[in-house]
Protein backbone atom coordinates (compact mmCIF):
# COMPACT_ATOMS: atom_id res chain seq x y z
CA UNK A 1 0.00 0.00 0.00
CA UNK A 2 1.25 3.58 -0.98
CA UNK A 3 2.40 5.85 2.10
CA UNK A 4 0.51 9.02 2.68
CA UNK A 5 2.07 11.83 2.25
CA UNK A 6 2.88 12.47 5.75
CA UNK A 7 4.02 8.48 6.47
CA UNK A 8 6.56 9.80 2.80
CA UNK A 9 7.98 12.55 4.63
CA UNK A 10 8.22 11.20 7.84
CA UNK A 11 10.76 8.11 5.97
CA UNK A 12 12.52 10.97 4.24
CA UNK A 13 13.21 12.59 7.48
CA UNK A 14 14.97 9.28 8.57
CA UNK A 15 17.08 8.70 5.45
CA UNK A 16 18.43 12.30 5.75
CA UNK A 17 20.85 14.51 8.00
CA UNK A 18 18.87 17.34 10.46
CA UNK A 19 19.74 20.09 12.01
CA UNK A 20 18.64 21.75 14.99
CA UNK A 21 18.22 25.59 14.09
CA UNK A 22 20.36 26.55 17.24
CA UNK A 23 23.79 24.53 15.84
CA UNK A 24 22.93 26.62 12.32
CA UNK A 25 22.69 29.80 14.52
CA UNK A 26 26.06 29.03 15.78
CA UNK A 27 27.90 28.38 12.48
CA UNK A 28 26.70 31.39 11.38
CA UNK A 29 28.20 33.82 14.38
CA UNK A 30 31.21 31.67 14.26
CA UNK A 31 32.20 32.94 10.79
CA UNK A 32 31.72 28.96 9.23
CA UNK A 33 28.65 30.45 7.90
CA UNK A 34 31.37 32.72 5.39
CA UNK A 35 32.13 30.22 2.54
CA UNK A 36 32.38 27.01 3.70
CA UNK A 37 28.86 27.01 4.70
CA UNK A 38 25.91 27.81 2.18
CA UNK A 39 22.23 27.93 3.46
CA UNK A 40 19.51 27.19 0.96
CA UNK A 41 15.87 28.44 1.28
CA UNK A 42 13.84 26.21 -0.60
CA UNK A 43 10.45 28.41 0.10
CA UNK A 44 8.41 29.98 -2.79
CA UNK A 45 9.44 33.86 -3.53
CA UNK A 46 6.49 35.08 -1.63
CA UNK A 47 7.36 33.58 1.62
CA UNK A 48 10.76 34.51 1.53
CA UNK A 49 9.66 38.06 0.62
CA UNK A 50 8.38 38.18 3.91
CA UNK A 51 11.84 37.81 5.89
CA UNK A 52 14.59 34.96 5.14
CA UNK A 53 17.83 33.68 7.10
CA UNK A 54 21.01 36.08 6.81
CA UNK A 55 23.26 35.51 3.96
CA UNK A 56 20.87 32.39 2.88
CA UNK A 57 20.41 31.97 -1.17
CA UNK A 58 16.93 31.16 -2.54
CA UNK A 59 16.58 28.34 -4.60
CA UNK A 60 12.77 27.44 -4.68
CA UNK A 61 11.86 23.72 -4.19
CA UNK A 62 10.48 23.65 -7.66
CA UNK A 63 13.84 24.58 -9.16
CA UNK A 64 15.62 23.05 -7.12
CA UNK A 65 17.40 20.63 -9.47
CA UNK A 66 17.93 23.03 -12.18
CA UNK A 67 19.58 26.25 -9.90
CA UNK A 68 21.15 24.36 -7.55
CA UNK A 69 24.47 24.26 -9.02
CA UNK A 70 24.26 27.98 -9.80
CA UNK A 71 23.89 28.57 -6.17
CA UNK A 72 26.24 25.51 -4.69
CA UNK A 73 28.57 24.67 -7.34
CA UNK A 74 30.73 22.58 -5.12
CA UNK A 75 28.85 19.25 -4.27
CA UNK A 76 31.38 19.06 -1.57
CA UNK A 77 30.55 21.92 0.24
CA UNK A 78 28.14 21.56 3.64
CA UNK A 79 24.51 22.92 2.52
CA UNK A 80 21.96 23.52 4.91
CA UNK A 81 18.54 23.86 3.07
CA UNK A 82 15.28 25.16 5.01
CA UNK A 83 11.97 25.61 4.78
CA UNK A 84 8.99 27.09 6.59
CA UNK A 85 8.59 23.92 8.88
CA UNK A 86 11.14 21.60 7.69
CA UNK A 87 9.11 19.49 5.94
CA UNK A 88 10.14 20.38 2.23
CA UNK A 89 13.37 21.22 2.88
CA UNK A 90 13.85 17.46 3.88
CA UNK A 91 12.65 16.38 0.39
CA UNK A 92 15.05 18.50 -0.88
CA UNK A 93 17.77 17.17 0.76
CA UNK A 94 16.74 13.76 -0.30
CA UNK A 95 16.86 15.53 -4.05
CA UNK A 96 20.24 17.15 -2.95
CA UNK A 97 21.88 13.57 -1.89
CA UNK A 98 20.80 12.10 -5.11
CA UNK A 99 22.27 14.88 -7.00
CA UNK A 100 25.58 14.09 -5.54
CA UNK A 101 25.91 16.82 -2.61
CA UNK A 102 27.93 14.66 0.18
CA UNK A 103 27.31 17.43 3.14
CA UNK A 104 23.12 18.06 3.27
CA UNK A 105 21.36 18.84 5.91
CA UNK A 106 17.45 19.87 6.82
CA UNK A 107 17.16 22.42 9.03
CA UNK A 108 14.16 21.17 12.04
CA UNK A 109 11.69 23.20 12.43
CA UNK A 110 12.38 25.80 9.29
CA UNK A 111 12.44 29.30 9.24
CA UNK A 112 9.37 29.39 11.71
CA UNK A 113 11.21 28.02 14.55
CA UNK A 114 14.37 30.16 13.80
CA UNK A 115 12.05 33.07 13.82
CA UNK A 116 10.51 32.06 17.29
CA UNK A 117 14.05 31.51 18.69
CA UNK A 118 14.92 35.49 18.00
CA UNK A 119 17.78 34.45 15.57
CA UNK A 120 18.19 37.13 12.86
CA UNK A 121 16.24 37.84 10.05
CA UNK A 122 16.50 39.81 6.94
CA UNK A 123 13.48 41.19 5.41
CA UNK A 124 14.50 41.92 1.77
CA UNK A 125 12.83 45.05 0.30
CA UNK A 126 10.40 44.89 -2.51
CA UNK A 127 10.16 46.97 -5.02
CA UNK A 128 7.15 48.30 -6.55
CA UNK A 129 5.86 47.26 -10.09
CA UNK A 130 6.53 50.88 -10.73
CA UNK A 131 10.25 50.84 -9.72
CA UNK A 132 10.98 47.41 -11.61
CA UNK A 133 9.69 49.10 -14.91
CA UNK A 134 11.57 52.55 -14.18
CA UNK A 135 14.73 50.62 -13.25
CA UNK A 136 14.20 47.88 -15.85
CA UNK A 137 17.46 49.23 -18.07
CA UNK A 138 19.76 48.68 -14.98
CA UNK A 139 17.91 45.36 -14.20
CA UNK A 140 19.49 44.16 -17.68
CA UNK A 141 22.67 45.47 -16.21
CA UNK A 142 24.20 42.53 -15.22
CA UNK A 143 26.55 44.83 -13.42
CA UNK A 144 23.75 46.05 -11.56
CA UNK A 145 20.75 44.19 -11.39
CA UNK A 146 18.16 44.34 -9.32
CA UNK A 147 20.51 44.11 -6.23
CA UNK A 148 22.42 46.75 -7.67
CA UNK A 149 19.26 48.67 -7.67
CA UNK A 150 18.39 48.06 -4.62
CA UNK A 151 21.76 49.56 -3.29
CA UNK A 152 20.77 52.67 -4.93
CA UNK A 153 17.53 53.08 -3.40
CA UNK A 154 19.32 52.89 0.05
CA UNK A 155 21.54 54.45 -0.77
CA UNK A 156 22.48 58.36 1.25
CA UNK A 157 24.66 60.61 -1.05
CA UNK A 158 25.08 64.52 -0.77
CA UNK A 159 25.96 66.57 -3.12
CA UNK A 160 28.06 69.85 -1.53
CA UNK A 161 26.81 72.69 -4.59
CA UNK A 162 23.25 72.74 -6.84
CA UNK A 163 25.51 74.60 -9.70
CA UNK A 164 27.34 73.98 -12.67
CA UNK A 165 28.63 70.43 -11.24
CA UNK A 166 25.94 69.64 -9.01
CA UNK A 167 23.06 70.16 -11.76
CA UNK A 168 23.74 67.51 -14.15
CA UNK A 169 25.35 65.16 -11.34
CA UNK A 170 21.33 65.69 -9.06
CA UNK A 171 19.51 65.20 -12.03
CA UNK A 172 21.13 61.50 -13.06
CA UNK A 173 21.53 60.51 -9.83
CA UNK A 174 17.80 60.95 -9.44
CA UNK A 175 16.82 59.21 -12.54
CA UNK A 176 19.07 56.30 -11.28
CA UNK A 177 17.14 55.88 -8.51
CA UNK A 178 19.70 56.75 -5.44
CA UNK A 179 16.87 57.01 -2.41
CA UNK A 180 18.28 60.09 -0.70
CA UNK A 181 20.31 62.43 -2.05
CA UNK A 182 21.15 65.58 0.03
CA UNK A 183 21.79 69.10 -1.36
CA UNK A 184 23.80 71.86 0.69
CA UNK A 185 23.50 75.10 -1.58
CA UNK A 186 22.84 78.70 0.12
CA UNK A 187 22.29 80.55 -3.32
CA UNK A 188 19.68 81.89 -5.01
CA UNK A 189 19.20 80.88 -8.83
CA UNK A 190 20.52 83.60 -10.76
CA UNK A 191 20.09 84.53 -14.61
CA UNK A 192 23.72 83.80 -15.05
CA UNK A 193 23.50 80.50 -13.60
CA UNK A 194 21.28 79.14 -16.34
CA UNK A 195 24.05 78.56 -18.72
CA UNK A 196 25.25 75.80 -17.49
CA UNK A 197 23.20 74.43 -13.98
CA UNK A 198 20.49 72.99 -15.84
CA UNK A 199 18.54 71.61 -12.94
CA UNK A 200 17.10 75.04 -12.40
CA UNK A 201 15.08 76.87 -15.06
CA UNK A 202 14.27 80.83 -15.82
CA UNK A 203 10.83 81.17 -14.39
CA UNK A 204 13.02 79.80 -11.08
CA UNK A 205 15.19 82.74 -10.97
CA UNK A 206 15.62 84.38 -7.10
CA UNK A 207 14.26 81.10 -5.44
CA UNK A 208 16.98 79.14 -3.62
CA UNK A 209 19.13 76.78 -5.79
CA UNK A 210 18.16 73.94 -3.27
CA UNK A 211 14.35 74.20 -3.74
CA UNK A 212 14.93 74.29 -7.06
CA UNK A 213 16.67 71.42 -7.78
CA UNK A 214 14.42 69.28 -5.31
CA UNK A 215 11.39 70.39 -7.78
CA UNK A 216 13.19 69.41 -10.73
CA UNK A 217 14.33 65.97 -8.99
CA UNK A 218 11.16 64.68 -8.00
CA UNK A 219 9.59 65.77 -10.67
CA UNK A 220 11.73 63.76 -12.63
CA UNK A 221 11.93 60.90 -10.43
CA UNK A 222 9.23 61.13 -7.31
CA UNK A 223 10.93 58.06 -5.83
CA UNK A 224 13.75 60.14 -4.55
CA UNK A 225 14.30 61.36 -0.90
CA UNK A 226 15.31 65.05 -0.88
CA UNK A 227 17.25 66.28 2.02
CA UNK A 228 18.02 70.12 1.07
CA UNK A 229 20.51 72.04 3.57
CA UNK A 230 20.33 75.79 2.58
CA UNK A 231 22.96 77.10 4.59
CA UNK A 232 26.80 77.11 3.33
CA UNK A 233 28.89 73.87 4.68
CA UNK A 234 31.74 75.59 7.17
CA UNK A 235 33.69 74.35 10.13
CA UNK A 236 30.46 74.69 12.51
CA UNK A 237 28.41 72.59 10.79
CA UNK A 238 29.92 69.95 8.48
CA UNK A 239 30.26 67.07 10.70
CA UNK A 240 26.42 67.35 11.51
CA UNK A 241 25.78 67.58 8.11
CA UNK A 242 27.73 64.77 6.18
CA UNK A 243 27.54 62.10 8.57
CA UNK A 244 25.64 59.54 7.59
CA UNK A 245 26.51 59.77 4.35
CA UNK A 246 27.42 57.00 2.11
CA UNK A 247 28.98 59.12 -0.63
CA UNK A 248 29.53 62.99 -1.19
CA UNK A 249 30.23 64.53 -4.35
CA UNK A 250 32.59 67.69 -3.93
CA UNK A 251 31.19 70.15 -6.61
CA UNK A 252 32.06 73.59 -4.29
CA UNK A 253 33.37 76.66 -6.07
CA UNK A 254 36.65 77.41 -3.38
CA UNK A 255 39.47 76.08 -1.74
CA UNK A 256 38.08 76.35 2.15
CA UNK A 257 35.75 74.02 1.41
CA UNK A 258 37.46 71.52 -0.38
CA UNK A 259 40.04 71.41 2.30
CA UNK A 260 37.63 71.61 5.11
CA UNK A 261 35.28 68.70 3.45
CA UNK A 262 38.67 66.51 2.67
CA UNK A 263 39.20 66.79 6.75
CA UNK A 264 35.88 65.67 7.68
CA UNK A 265 35.15 63.08 5.27
CA UNK A 266 38.59 61.49 6.04
CA UNK A 267 37.52 61.51 9.84
CA UNK A 268 34.43 59.67 9.17
CA UNK A 269 35.72 57.60 6.38
CA UNK A 270 33.13 58.21 3.88
CA UNK A 271 34.63 58.93 -0.01
CA UNK A 272 34.66 61.63 -1.86
CA UNK A 273 33.82 61.96 -5.58
CA UNK A 274 35.45 65.46 -6.31
CA UNK A 275 35.77 67.11 -9.62
CA UNK A 276 36.50 71.08 -10.88
CA UNK A 277 36.38 73.21 -13.92
CA UNK A 278 37.62 76.00 -15.08
CA UNK A 279 37.61 77.23 -18.58
CA UNK A 280 37.79 74.30 -20.90
CA UNK A 281 39.66 72.67 -18.28
CA UNK A 282 38.14 69.63 -15.98
CA UNK A 283 39.68 67.75 -12.98
CA UNK A 284 38.52 64.63 -11.61
CA UNK A 285 39.38 61.70 -8.79
CA UNK A 286 37.41 59.77 -6.26
CA UNK A 287 39.02 60.07 -2.87
CA UNK A 288 38.40 57.25 -0.71
CA UNK A 289 40.36 57.40 3.17
CA UNK A 290 42.75 54.93 4.12
CA UNK A 291 41.96 52.94 0.65
CA UNK A 292 43.32 56.10 -1.89
CA UNK A 293 45.14 58.98 -1.40
CA UNK A 294 43.19 62.21 0.03
CA UNK A 295 42.33 65.10 -1.47
CA UNK A 296 45.78 66.75 0.32
CA UNK A 297 48.21 63.99 -0.44
CA UNK A 298 47.58 65.37 -4.03
CA UNK A 299 47.34 69.14 -3.08
CA UNK A 300 49.56 69.47 0.10
CA UNK A 301 48.48 73.50 -0.29
CA UNK A 302 46.30 75.67 -2.06
CA UNK A 303 47.85 77.85 -4.63
CA UNK A 304 48.67 81.04 -4.17
CA UNK A 305 45.44 83.76 -4.56
CA UNK A 306 46.62 85.03 -8.16
CA UNK A 307 46.74 81.26 -9.73
CA UNK A 308 43.68 80.43 -7.99
CA UNK A 309 40.66 82.12 -9.46
CA UNK A 310 38.19 80.55 -7.87
CA UNK A 311 36.90 83.91 -5.67
CA UNK A 312 35.61 85.38 -8.33
CA UNK A 313 33.45 84.82 -11.23
CA UNK A 314 35.48 83.03 -13.81
CA UNK A 315 35.04 81.76 -17.17
CA UNK A 316 33.59 78.60 -18.31
CA UNK A 317 32.12 76.13 -20.84
CA UNK A 318 28.23 75.60 -19.54
CA UNK A 319 28.80 71.92 -21.33
CA UNK A 320 32.03 71.47 -19.08
CA UNK A 321 30.41 70.63 -15.90
CA UNK A 322 28.07 68.59 -17.63
CA UNK A 323 30.85 66.21 -18.68
CA UNK A 324 32.71 66.48 -15.76
CA UNK A 325 29.13 66.32 -13.27
CA UNK A 326 28.40 63.14 -15.20
CA UNK A 327 31.33 61.64 -14.81
CA UNK A 328 31.15 62.34 -10.80
CA UNK A 329 27.90 60.68 -11.25
CA UNK A 330 29.01 57.62 -12.70
CA UNK A 331 31.53 57.25 -9.98
CA UNK A 332 29.04 57.70 -7.35
CA UNK A 333 26.98 54.83 -8.98
CA UNK A 334 30.20 52.61 -9.04
CA UNK A 335 30.87 53.07 -5.68
CA UNK A 336 27.47 52.68 -4.28
CA UNK A 337 26.89 49.39 -6.69
CA UNK A 338 30.39 47.71 -6.35
CA UNK A 339 30.78 48.10 -9.77
CA UNK A 340 34.51 48.49 -11.98
CA UNK A 341 37.10 50.66 -11.50
CA UNK A 342 36.91 53.45 -9.49
CA UNK A 343 38.96 56.21 -9.86
CA UNK A 344 40.65 55.91 -6.51
CA UNK A 345 44.59 57.08 -6.83
CA UNK A 346 44.15 58.49 -10.48
CA UNK A 347 43.23 62.12 -11.51
CA UNK A 348 41.76 62.40 -14.85
CA UNK A 349 42.37 65.61 -17.01
CA UNK A 350 39.87 66.38 -19.66
CA UNK A 351 40.77 69.42 -21.63
CA UNK A 352 37.65 70.20 -23.51
CA UNK A 353 39.36 72.12 -26.82
CA UNK A 354 41.26 69.29 -27.76
CA UNK A 355 39.11 67.01 -26.69
CA UNK A 356 41.71 65.04 -24.58
CA UNK A 357 41.59 63.11 -21.62
CA UNK A 358 44.73 62.54 -19.38
CA UNK A 359 45.13 60.30 -16.74
CA UNK A 360 47.89 60.66 -13.91
CA UNK A 361 48.55 58.61 -11.05
CA UNK A 362 47.88 59.79 -7.49
CA UNK A 363 49.80 58.38 -4.37
CA UNK A 364 49.13 58.02 -0.84
CA UNK A 365 51.62 60.75 0.86
CA UNK A 366 53.45 58.87 3.77
CA UNK A 367 53.87 61.90 5.69
CA UNK A 368 50.20 63.42 4.48
CA UNK A 369 48.99 66.05 7.49
CA UNK A 370 45.68 64.60 7.43
CA UNK A 371 45.70 60.91 6.23
CA UNK A 372 48.96 59.83 7.45
CA UNK A 373 47.17 59.27 11.20
CA UNK A 374 44.13 56.97 12.23
CA UNK A 375 41.10 59.04 12.13
CA UNK A 376 40.01 59.23 15.63
CA UNK A 377 43.20 61.23 16.20
CA UNK A 378 42.21 64.56 13.70
CA UNK A 379 40.98 66.81 15.81
CA UNK A 380 37.95 69.04 15.83
CA UNK A 381 39.81 72.14 15.34
CA UNK A 382 42.76 71.00 13.09
CA UNK A 383 40.02 70.37 10.11
CA UNK A 384 40.28 72.48 7.63
CA UNK A 385 43.19 74.53 8.48
CA UNK A 386 43.59 76.69 5.64
CA UNK A 387 46.56 78.73 5.23
CA UNK A 388 45.72 82.88 5.39
CA UNK A 389 42.19 82.16 4.63
CA UNK A 390 41.04 85.51 5.38
CA UNK A 391 43.65 87.03 3.17
CA UNK A 392 43.26 84.51 0.51
CA UNK A 393 40.27 85.93 -1.70
CA UNK A 394 40.73 89.13 -0.72
CA UNK A 395 44.00 89.07 -2.45
CA UNK A 396 42.60 88.05 -5.62
CA UNK A 397 40.30 90.68 -5.71
CA UNK B 1 62.99 67.94 -26.66
CA UNK B 2 59.94 67.33 -24.28
CA UNK B 3 56.38 68.69 -24.10
CA UNK B 4 55.19 70.91 -21.27
CA UNK B 5 51.47 70.95 -20.57
CA UNK B 6 50.55 74.50 -19.43
CA UNK B 7 47.51 74.72 -17.14
CA UNK B 8 45.13 77.24 -17.87
CA UNK B 9 45.82 79.39 -15.09
CA UNK B 10 49.18 79.48 -16.38
CA UNK B 11 48.77 79.93 -19.93
CA UNK B 12 48.90 83.60 -19.95
CA UNK B 13 52.10 83.33 -19.39
CA UNK B 14 53.41 81.81 -22.02
CA UNK B 15 51.45 83.66 -24.78
CA UNK B 16 47.95 81.36 -24.57
CA UNK B 17 49.14 78.18 -25.67
CA UNK B 18 48.32 74.62 -23.89
CA UNK B 19 51.72 73.40 -24.79
CA UNK B 20 55.49 74.56 -25.20
CA UNK B 21 58.65 72.48 -26.09
CA UNK B 22 61.72 73.28 -24.08
CA UNK B 23 64.80 71.27 -23.69
CA UNK B 24 66.47 69.76 -20.59
CA UNK B 25 68.22 66.30 -19.56
CA UNK B 26 65.80 66.60 -16.17
CA UNK B 27 62.95 68.21 -15.10
CA UNK B 28 64.36 71.10 -13.21
CA UNK B 29 66.10 71.73 -16.81
CA UNK B 30 62.81 71.54 -18.40
CA UNK B 31 61.17 73.63 -16.28
CA UNK B 32 63.86 76.01 -16.19
CA UNK B 33 63.95 76.33 -19.97
CA UNK B 34 60.33 77.04 -19.78
CA UNK B 35 61.01 79.84 -17.71
CA UNK B 36 63.68 81.51 -20.02
CA UNK B 37 60.97 81.27 -23.02
CA UNK B 38 58.41 82.59 -20.75
CA UNK B 39 59.44 84.72 -17.50
CA UNK B 40 56.65 84.83 -16.01
CA UNK B 41 56.42 81.38 -15.14
CA UNK B 42 59.50 81.59 -13.01
CA UNK B 43 57.92 83.11 -10.01
CA UNK B 44 54.51 80.69 -10.51
CA UNK B 45 57.05 77.45 -10.55
CA UNK B 46 59.61 78.50 -8.70
CA UNK B 47 60.17 79.35 -4.64
CA UNK B 48 62.86 81.73 -4.01
CA UNK B 49 65.10 78.87 -3.20
CA UNK B 50 64.81 77.43 -6.72
CA UNK B 51 62.81 74.38 -5.45
CA UNK B 52 58.98 73.44 -7.18
CA UNK B 53 56.40 75.74 -5.40
CA UNK B 54 54.32 72.81 -2.79
CA UNK B 55 51.12 73.75 -4.35
CA UNK B 56 52.45 73.03 -8.20
CA UNK B 57 52.55 69.28 -9.14
CA UNK B 58 54.53 68.54 -11.73
CA UNK B 59 54.03 64.70 -13.86
CA UNK B 60 56.27 63.28 -16.01
CA UNK B 61 53.91 61.79 -18.35
CA UNK B 62 52.02 60.16 -15.62
CA UNK B 63 54.10 59.91 -12.45
CA UNK B 64 54.05 63.06 -9.78
CA UNK B 65 57.90 63.87 -9.95
CA UNK B 66 57.74 63.93 -6.10
CA UNK B 67 57.65 60.19 -5.64
CA UNK B 68 60.47 59.87 -8.50
CA UNK B 69 63.93 61.96 -8.13
CA UNK B 70 61.90 65.00 -8.20
CA UNK B 71 63.80 68.06 -10.17
CA UNK B 72 66.72 65.37 -10.66
CA UNK B 73 64.31 62.96 -12.59
CA UNK B 74 65.74 62.79 -16.20
CA UNK B 75 63.39 63.54 -19.15
CA UNK B 76 63.93 61.74 -22.14
CA UNK B 77 63.06 62.50 -26.05
CA UNK B 78 59.10 62.48 -26.20
CA UNK B 79 58.31 62.73 -22.56
CA UNK B 80 55.29 65.03 -21.51
CA UNK B 81 55.53 66.97 -18.82
CA UNK B 82 52.21 67.87 -16.69
CA UNK B 83 52.20 71.00 -14.56
CA UNK B 84 49.00 70.49 -12.25
CA UNK B 85 47.91 73.34 -9.74
CA UNK B 86 44.50 72.69 -7.83
CA UNK B 87 41.32 73.96 -9.27
CA UNK B 88 38.28 74.85 -7.47
CA UNK B 89 35.63 75.72 -9.61
CA UNK B 90 32.37 74.16 -9.51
Amino acid sequence: MSPSGAEFIRQIKSQIAQVDPGDVNEQLHSGNGNGSLAIIDVRESEEVERGLIPGAKHVPRGHLESRIEGAVPDRSQHVVLYCASGNRSALAAKTLEELGYENVESMTGGYTLWKDRGYKVDVPKVMTPEQRERYSRHMLVPEIGSEGQQKMLDAKVLLLGAGGLGSPTALYLAAAGIGTIGIVDDDVVDLSNLQRQVIHTTDRIGVPKVDSAAETMNALNPDVNVVKYETRIDASNIMEIIEGYDVIVDGVDNFPTRYLLNDATVRLQIPVVSASILGFDGQLSVFKPYDGPCYRCLYPVPPPAELAPSCGANGVLGVLPGTMGLLQATEVVKLIVGAGEPLIGRLLLYEALGATFTELKVRRDPECAICSRPPDEIAEDEMGVFPDYEAFCAAAG
Amino acid sequence: MATVRIPPVLRPSVGGVKEVDADGENVGDVLRSLADQHPATQSQMFAEGGELNRYVNVYLNDEDVRVLDGLDTPVGDGDVLVILPAMAGG
